[in-house]
C-alpha cells in the first residue's frame, strides 16, 4: 500500500458525498463554461479537495453513454468524469464493457460495423459525438495502447515516426523519435538499433514501443486497454512506472483485470459490472484508495475481495 | 531406431502398441508418400524428356542462333525464336496492364470497403469469371472484342490481333489477382489497422501504409501467378491472335505465342522425329526457363519489400 500513499498526499481524505452525485449533470456546473485548453496549468490543479471528490475541469467527460452491438446493448448509461493528468482505472469482470467504453473515448469503436452509440463524450468541454467532428482528428488527440503489443513490421524509428508523419509533423523527426522513446523508457535499449525491426523486440519492449508511437503524436489523453496483460511481471513493473511518469503530462485511462495494478497505479477507479441483462453499467467510481479500502457498494466489495461470480 | 531405450525383453501391459492402429498408421503414411512420389516422379520425368529432346535439337541448331534469330519459319530452316518470345511477352505484358490494376483495386475494394452484402455478390461473380473455359474467352475475343475495336476507334485492326488477345487474357486473369490479393489483405491482423487508426490515420492511410505493405508478398505472388498464366495461356490466344509468327510490337497485327506454336506442331503439321517436331521441346525448355526466372525474380522482390507478420 506504500504506492497508494505516495500517490495521495492526503490519504485520509474521505468522500462523504454519495457516489451518484458525481455523475449528476447538474451538480458540476463549473465545467459548462467554455475553456481555452492551452491556458490552463496542467499540473496538480485538479487534485481532489479534502471535502469532496468532485472533479473540477475534467479532461474527459462521459455523459449517459450507451452502446449497442447490433441489437444487443453492451454499455448502459455510463456517466464518468476523468480527471486531468491523473490515472483512471476501469475495472470489472470480463464482458462488462470496459473496452467498449474505452474505445468510445477516441471514437475507435465505430470502426466495428453495426455499432450504435448514444450519449455524449466531451474532451476539454468539446463534444465528440456531434455532426462535423472528424474521428481521425479525435484519435490524434486521444492516443491508444492496445492489449497485445502491435508494432508495425517496420523499423523502430518508423514505428515511432508513423503517426507524426501522417499528421504532417514539421519539426525535427529524429528529435521527436528520441524524445518519444525516452519518455517511453525505451531509448537506452534501442538507441543503437533504430533501424532494426520493431518486431525483433521483446514483448515488453514492443509495448513500450507502442507507447512511444502513441506519445509521438503528442496526444492529450492516452487510453490503455490491458496494456500489461501479455507481459511478465518485470515488464509490467516497467510499464507501471512509465505510466506514473506519463501521468505528469498526460491524462491516462487504463483498463485492467489486475486489481493490484489498479490499486498501484491509479488515482481513481471505476468499477463496471454487467448484471442479468448483460448490459455493462458503472457501479462505483471514486478515488482508488477509497474504492479499495471502503467501497460503498456491496458488489464492488464482492468483486475486489474476489468473492465474485 | 537409436532412440529405443527398451532393453528388457517382455510384453508391455499398458503401453503396448495397439496392432490395428499401428497398421492403419503405416498404410496412411504409405499412401501419402505414394501420392507425393507420383508428383515428384512426374516432374522429374517431364524435365528429363524436355531436356533430352531439347538438347538433341540444340545439337543441330546452335542455341545462340535459336535465341537471337528473328525469323521463325521452321519449314524453310529459320529457327529464330524471338518472334515467338516477343509475341508471348507482348500478350503477357499487355494482359497484366489490365489484370494487375483492375485486380488489385477490386481486391482493395472487396477487402477494405465492400460491405459483407456487396462482397457476397461480387466474390461469386469473380469466381465464375475464373471458371469460364479459356476457349470461350477466345471466341469472345474473336467475335466480340475484335469487331468492337474495328467498329469503334481502330478500323484497321486485323481479324487476328494481339490486342484483343491481351484484353481477353487480362480479363481472364483478373480473378486470380483479385482473389489472392483479397485473401492476403484480409489476412492482415486487425490489430495493425487499429494501431494505425489509433494514431489518427485515415482509412486511405491505413490501407496504403499498413494494410497493403503487410499484404504485399501475397499480392506480388498473385501478380506473378497472373503473368505466368498469361505466358502459358494457349487456347484463347491462339483463337484471338492467330498463328503468324511476326517479329512485331504492333498489337494490331497477328502474332504467334510459344504455346500456340506448340499446339500447331502437335496437331500433326510436322512428322515425329524431324527437327521441326523437336522444335517444340526447345520452345518448351525456353518457356520453362522463362517462368523459372520469373519465379526467382518474384521471390527476390517479395523478400525485399514484404513486411512480415507473425
Ligand atoms: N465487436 C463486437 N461485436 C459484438 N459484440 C461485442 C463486440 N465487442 C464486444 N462485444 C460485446 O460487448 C460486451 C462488452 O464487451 P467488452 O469487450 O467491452 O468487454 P470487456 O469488459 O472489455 O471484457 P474483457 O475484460 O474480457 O476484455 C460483451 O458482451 C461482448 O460480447
Ligand atoms: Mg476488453
Amino acid at each position: 500500500m506504500t504506492q497508494l500513499q505516495q500517490t495521495y498526499p492526503d490519504p485520509l481524505s474521505v468522500n462523504e458525498v454519495p457516489i451518484q452525485q458525481h455523475f449528476n449533470k447538474g451538480e458540476v456546473t463549473e465545467s459548462s463554461t467554455p475553456r481555452e485548453p492551452n491556458l490552463r496549468p496542467r499540473m496538480k490543479s485538479d487534485r481532489p479537495s479534502k471535502e469532496t471528490d468532485e472533479i473540477k475541469d475534467p479532461a474527459v467527460r462521459i455523459q449517459d453513454l450507451s452502446v449497442w452491438y447490433g441489437s444487443k446493448q453492451a454499455v448502459g448509461n455510463v456517466s464518468l468524469d476523468i480527471a486531468r493528468n491523473q490515472i483512471t482505472a476501469l475495472i470489472g469482470p470480463s464482458g462488462c464493457g470496459k473496452s467498449t467504453l474505452l474505445r468510445c473515448i477516441n471514437r475507435m469503436n465505430e470502426l466495428i460495423s453495426g455499432v450504435r452509440i448514444e450519449g455524449q463524450i466531451e474532451i476539454d468541454g468539446e463534444p465528440l459525438y456531434i455532426d462535423g467532428v472528424d474521428p481521425v482528428e479525435v484519435r490524434r488527440v486521444i492516443g491508444m495502447v492496445f492489449q497485445r503489443p502491435n508494432p508495425f513490421a517496420k523499423s523502430i524509428y518508423d514505428n515511432v515516426a508513423f503517426g507524426a508523419r501522417i499528421n504532417g509533423y514539421q519539426g525535427d523527426m529524429d528529435e521527436l523519435v528520441r524524445q518519444s522513446l525516452e519518455q517511453a523508457a525505451l531509448w537506452d535499449e534501442v538507441k543503437d538499433d533504430l533501424k532494426g525491426s520493431g518486431l525483433a523486440l521483446s514483448g515488453g519492449q514492443q509495448q513500450r514501443l507502442c507507447i512511444a508511437r502513441a506519445i509521438a503524436v503528442q496526444p492529450e489523453v492516452i487510453l490503455m486497454d490491458e496494456p500489461c496483460s501479455a507481459l511478465d511481471p518485470i515488464a509490467t513493473q516497467r510499464i507501471e512506472d512509465l505510466m506514473q511518469e506519463l501521468a505528469t503530462s498526460y491524462t491516462i485511462v487504463i483498463v485492467t483485470h489486475n486489481m493490484q495494478q489498479a490499486a498501484r497505479v491509479s488515482n481513481r477507479t471505476a468499477f463496471m459490472l454487467a448484471q442479468e441483462d448483460l448490459v455493462g453499467r458503472l457501479v462505483e467510481y471514486g478515488q482508488t484508495e477509497q474504492l479499495f479500502t471502503s467501497p460503498s457498494n456491496k458488489r464492488t466489495e464482492d468483486y475486489i475481495t474476489g468473492r465474485f461470480g | 531406431m537409436s532412440t529405443t531405450a527398451v532393453v528388457n525383453p517382455g510384453r508391455p501391459q499398458r503401453f503396448g502398441h495397439r496392432r490395428s492402429q499401428q497398421f492403419t498408421e503405416r498404410v496412411i503414411a504409405a499412401v501419402l508418400f505414394g501420392c507425393a512420389a507420383v508428383t515428384v516422379l512426374t516432374t522429374v520425368g517431364i524435365v528429363v524428356i524436355l531436356f533430352s529432346e531439347g538438347l538433341s535439337f540444340f545439337r543441330e541448331i546452335h542455341p545462340v542462333d535459336f535465341l537471337t534469330g528473328t525469323r521463325w519459319t521452321p519449314a524453310s530452316g529459320n529457327f529464330g525464336v524471338l518472334p515467338l518470345i516477343l509475341g508471348t511477352l507482348m500478350i503477357a505484358v499487355g494482359a497484366s496492364f489490365i489484370s494487375i490494376p483492375v485486380g488489385t483495386l477490386s481486391a482493395i475494394f472487396l477487402a477494405e470497403y465492400a460491405s459483407p452484402k456487396v462482397r457476397s455478390i461480387i466474390k461469386p461473380i469473380l469466381e465464375v469469371l475464373a471458371g469460364i473455359p479459356t476457349i470461350v474467352y477466345g471466341f469472345f475475343a474473336l467475335t466480340f472484342i475484335t469487331p468492337l475495336l474495328r467498329d469503334s476507334w481502330l478500323p484497321d485492326v486485323g481479324i487476328f490481333n494481339a490486342l484483343s488477345a491481351m484484353i481477353v487474357v487480362g480479363i481472364m486473369t483478373v480473378p486470380m489477382v483479385s482473389s489472392i490479393s483479397d485473401d492476403s489483405l484480409r489476412a492482415v491482423p486487425e490489430s495493425l489497422r487499429e494501431a494505425a487508426y489509433g494514431v489518427g490515420a485515415t482509412k486511405f492511410e491505413v490501407i496504403t501504409r499498413v494494410t497493403f505493405p503487410s499484404a504485399l508478398s501475397g499480392i506480388v505472388a498473385s501478380y506473378i501467378l497472373a503473368i505466368s498464366r498469361a505466358v502459358g495461356e494457349t487456347m484463347a490466344v491462339t483463337v484471338a491472335a492467330g498463328a503468324t509468327p511476326h517479329l512485331t510490337l504492333n498489337p494490331l497485327e497477328s502474332v504467334q505465342t510459344m504455346t500456340a506454336y506448340i499446339v500447331q506442331v502437335t496437331q500433326g503439321e510436322a512428322p515425329h522425329g524431324t527437327i521441326e517436331f523437336r522444335t517444340i521441346f526447345a520452345i518448351a525448355m525456353t518457356l520453362f526457363a522463362m517462368t523459372m526466372i520469373m519465379n526467382l525474380l518474384s521471390a527476390r522482390i517479395v523478400s525485399k519489400f514484404r513486411e512480415r507478420y507473425e
